[in-house]
């Protein structure tokens, strides 16, 4: 399962770097990568019940973080749409982005996401999913920017980035405050502690923290915006992503911790308000829209809000719809995102009010619309009427508001069908325009996909028996309850309300249809509302952020050295005296001083001298000099007190430093006097108080009783773990050589910035003279 | 800088310290020393010998640009705490010979990683100084 789950980064490495030198009909049998995923994870089908079957892989155990997998029903699920429509568009990208200069990033992106989104999907453990989270989140940056020529793509992607990035840390918190709460970031082990966790006083924060990750991953009012800005990636991207798997992560997220959290007053009516929001906003915004991907991305947001609506709800019935849901908008929506790539690859546009009459040239391609549109309509007998039949029925069981419910979902099934019909039907039907006469069909790689996936809805509409025993019972268990039976699924529930609202919900659509045409008026008509949408409330408040740390930072850091020395040390000053003002009690023993012994003194008297040489020396290389014997003074402090180490270290830095300084003073004006009087007494001023204060510190560290215990321990072990008798070098190359291996990568990007710098400089000055 | 006595002095002194500072290298794991120091003082020979006699002809002496040396002590440095990983030890485990070797001492792990530190301080220390001596031309 570990090899499952992360070969999907080696081969984006694979794609990656071998993948230049990679023939067309190599990336067409790269297809066959995930297919296999997929037909791994069919193998999975039989024993996916229940509380399904555990893979544990340790990775940092130390703080809980381990890749534990876990397959039931709704990992099941969601790693079968995952792979399978992943070998879709796998096989369809190399048609659709042929001859393309960067086809080997495509492809590594795009396994890359799909790995994590397979890794997001099975984790058990919260930590690892956080990883695999936040994973999907970069990935899909990559893929919704992958033309990054242009600026449109880098900004969509960008905004993707923050949104579902923020909601990401946001969702750390959660989970966070729930590892904590719950004594294990395992869900499994969580489910046991549910109740701990739903009548502490954090309940509100941890469902609060765990929304907001939800909801701007899933697109949900008021974060939605990103999604139909995402739009402008290729279109087997938003295929991929945008309708079939990383947008159903929030969605994924909420089922999966519904055991745990749900179940809860707030939990239920936050769900049930926002997603019926989403999805009655949404739907209505599709109306208002030309584009057929902007029209399929407010319907996947619409879709979106059912979901997150069907989970606040609840109920058995609820639960039941969802998983069903899940799949039948899957299926068709994938299918009416392939076939508009077919529409805009061969005809040019995505323009519903241009396109027409397309069946005459692209029949197969019509007919997976077709398919794919009564599917979405809910027509019986696709799998679509199904889906919305539970969904009815879910709302119709709510104890209060069930008929407000009720009618929510009516009208927003009401303009998804107008949606759906007017992507996957309306560029077919017509007179063809002269301009299209030329379109042909395109090769198979490119049909067979859509035409596939519509061809499934119908079949599991017909047959729910394929669906029901494998899936959607194994699903309900995992979300609702282990112990429960399966539920049947059947096409055909007899006369009743149901029904009705089936049949009314349909005419209506089709009514709907024919009344109102997409035009550009009504898009123009939004346009002019758009200053009270959440997009523009949101970039003006990062606007204002913008604007305002930019301000804050002109007045912290103006650009002088000297201004930010004197800033730091204000700050500590204020720190460190008030500290000492509350809590800290002075304790001066004059006893100390009969210890000194005569060389100390001498020690201390040449550093006096010095530090006032630098600080009223006329020249610079005086007080250059002058600063190298404080050093080496200290140097000589630490050889008396039993520190060669330190003193060596310190001597040599010492060296280098009045090196540098020099070096550096050649570039200096000889003498200038920079600074007024006035200047020099608050700066002497600071000088004198921060050395009072820290000469305070070290008065009061001296009092403390020394705490042996951690240099006892290196001493102690030194010889026996290491092999070494100088316990310094000992900590420093191997107890803590993590540590000194930062150190040098920080030197490192230390030297890289002054040479990079300075080098710059040189140049710049040869270019201009 | 064109005193006749310094050049001299620097150019007998160059060997004698680069020998002095494997010296503290290697002396790390027992006595006062260690890679950091040792690089100090390696590079300390290096400006010395530049100051002596112009950073032109130490960076001929060097032949490479001494930035070329932060990498290649990183690499030691990386590969010394992988190379546990392959006999199934956490990274930056100490691995260590069975016997003393002669001179040298004991061989292990953390002196490779030390020798990574050494090389990596020469060469920061060098690219910094060089750098900016160029800029005071």
């Amino acid at each position: 399962m570990l090899t499952a789950v992360l070969s999907g980064f080696v081969m984006a490495l694979v794609f990656g770097w071998a993948g230049r030198w990679m023939r067309s009909t190599a990336w067409t049998l790269t297809g066959l990568f995930p297919t296999a995923l997929f037909i791994y994870f069919l193998t999975f089908l039989p024993v996916a019940g229940g509380d399904g079957v555990l893979f544990s892989n340790s990775w940092v155990p130390s703080i809980g973080v381990n890749l534990d997998f876990r397959m039931d029903g709704l990992a099941l699920l969601f790693s079968l749409m995952i792979s399978g429509i992943g070998a879709l568009v796998f096989f369809y990208s190399s048609n659709y982005l042929k001859g393309h200069a960067h086809l080997h990033r495509f492809y590594g992106y795009l396994s890359m996401f799909m790995a994590s989104m397979l890794g997001l999907v099975l984790s058990d453990n919260l930590l690892s999913m956080f990883v695999f989270w936040e994973l999907t989140s970069i990935s899909s940056f990559f893929l919704i920017g992958f033309n990054n020529n242009d600026p449109a793509s880098r900004k969509s992607s960008m905004i993707a980035l923050a949104i579902t990035g923020g909601g990401g840390l946001m969702l750390m918190v959660g989970i966070l405050l729930m590892g904590y709460l719950g004594g294990s970031f395992s869900i499994v082990e969580l489910l046991h502690q549910t109740d701990v966790l739903r009548s502490g006083a954090l309940y509100g924060w941890i469902i609060f923290f765990v929304f907001v990750g939800a909801f701007s991953k899933s697109a949900q009012f008021p974060l939605h915006f990103w999604l139909p800005a995402a739009m402008k990636a290729p279109t087997p991207v938003s295929t991929y992503l945008h309708s079939a798997t990383m947008v159903k992560a929030g969605v994924y997220l909420l089922a999966r911790l519904t055991p745990v959290l749900g179940d809860e007053v707030y939990w239920n009516v936050t769900l049930v308000s926002v997603g019926a929001l989403t999805m009655v906003y949404a739907a209505i915004h599709a109306l208002f829209r030309t584009d057929m991907k902007s029209i399929l991305a407010y319907s996947t947001i619409s879709a979106l809000g059912i979901m997150v609506f069907l989970i606040g709800i609840g109920s058995r019935e609820s639960l039941l719809a969802l998983s069903v849901f899940i799949l039948v908008h899957a299926l068709y929506k994938a299918a009416l995102f392939l076939l508009t790539g077919i529409v805009d690859h061969e005809t040019g546009t995505r323009d519903v009010t241009q396109l027409a009459g397309l069946r005459r040239v692209l029949l197969p391609v019509a007919l997976a619309g077709l398919l794919a549109a009564l599917s979405n309509a809910g027509f019986p007998p696709t799998f679509g009427f199904l889906g919305k039949d539970l969904i009815y029925e879910a709302t119709l069981n709510v104890r209060d508001w069930d008929w407000l419910l009720t009618a929510l979902a009516v009208v927003t099934n009401i303009c998804l069908l107008w949606a759906g019909w007017v992507v996957g039907v309306k560029p077919f039907v017509g007179k063809l325009p002269e301009s299209f006469e030329n379109v042909h069909l395109p090769s198979p790689l490119l049909w067979v996909p859509p035409l596939l996936l519509a061809v499934l809805g119908l079949l599991f509409g017909l047959f729910p028996v394929l669906i029901s025993e494998a899936f959607v019972g194994k699903i309900h268990q995992s979300v609702y309850a282990a112990s429960l039976g399966i539920p049947g699924l059947k096409l055909w529930h007899g006369f009743n309300m149901v029904l009705l609202l089936s049949a009314v919900t349909v005419v209506s659509g089709f009514v709907f249809y024919v009344l109102v045409k997409p035009s550009k008026r009504w898009e123009s008509m939004l346009k002019r509302l758009k200053y009270f949408a959440p997009e523009q409330i949101i970039t003006f408040l990062w606007q204002s952020f913008e604007r305002f740390s930019s301000k804050y930072t002109n007045i912290l850091q103006y650009g002088l050295l000297r201004f930010y020395l004197m800033i730091i040390l204000l700050f500590l000053i204020t720190m460190l005296g008030y500290k000492f003002f509350t809590g800290v009690e002075l304790r001066f023993d004059p006893r100390l001083f009969t210890g000194i012994t005569i060389y100390e003194g001498v020690i201390v008297a040449l550093m006096f001298i010095s530090i006032f040489l630098v600080v009223f020396s006329r020249s610079r290389l005086h007080a250059v000099v002058a600063m190298g014997v404080v050093g080496y003074s200290l140097c000589l402090l630490f050889m008396d007190f039993g520190a060669p180490d330190l003193a060596m270290t310190q001597f040599t830095i010492d060296t280098l430093t009045v090196v540098l300084f020099v070096l550096v003073l050649y570039n200096l004006p000889k003498y200038l006097n920079y600074s007024n009087p006035p200047a020099r007494f608050r700066d002497s001023l600071i000088g004198a108080t921060f050395g009072l204060i820290i000469t305070l510190l070290a008065l009061e560290v001296i009092q403390e009783p020394l705490n042996r215990e951690t240099s006892k321990f290196y001493a102690d072990n030194a010889y026996l773990l290491a092999k070494g008798k100088n316990v310094v070098n000992v900590i420093l190359v191997d107890f803590r050589g993590i540590d000194t291996l930062g150190e040098i990568i920080v030197l490192t990007v230390a030297a890289l910035g002054v040479f990079s710098l300075i080098r710059l400089q040189i140049v710049t000055k040869k270019n201009k003279s | 800088m064109k005193s006749l006595i310094l050049r001299t002095a620097a150019n007998y002194l160059l060997p004698l310290l680069l020998l002095f500072s494997v010296f503290i290298l290697l002396r790390g794991h027992y006595l006062p020393g260690g890679g950091f120091v040792g690089g100090l003082v390696a590079s300390i020979a290096f400006v010395l010998h530049a100051f002596a006699n112009g950073t032109e002809s130490t960076q001929k002496f060097l032949a490479y640009h001494p930035g070329n040396m932060i990498p290649v002590g990183l690499g030691i440095a990386i590969i010394a705490g992988l190379f546990p990983m392959l006999f199934g030890e956490p990274f930056m485990t100490g691995l260590w010979l069975k016997d003393p070797l002669p001179v040298i001492g004991m061989v292990g792990t953390a002196l490779f990683f030390d020798i990574g530190v050494f090389l990596v301080v020469i060469g920061v220390t060098l690219t910094i100084i060089f750098t900016i001596a160029e800029t005071t031309k």
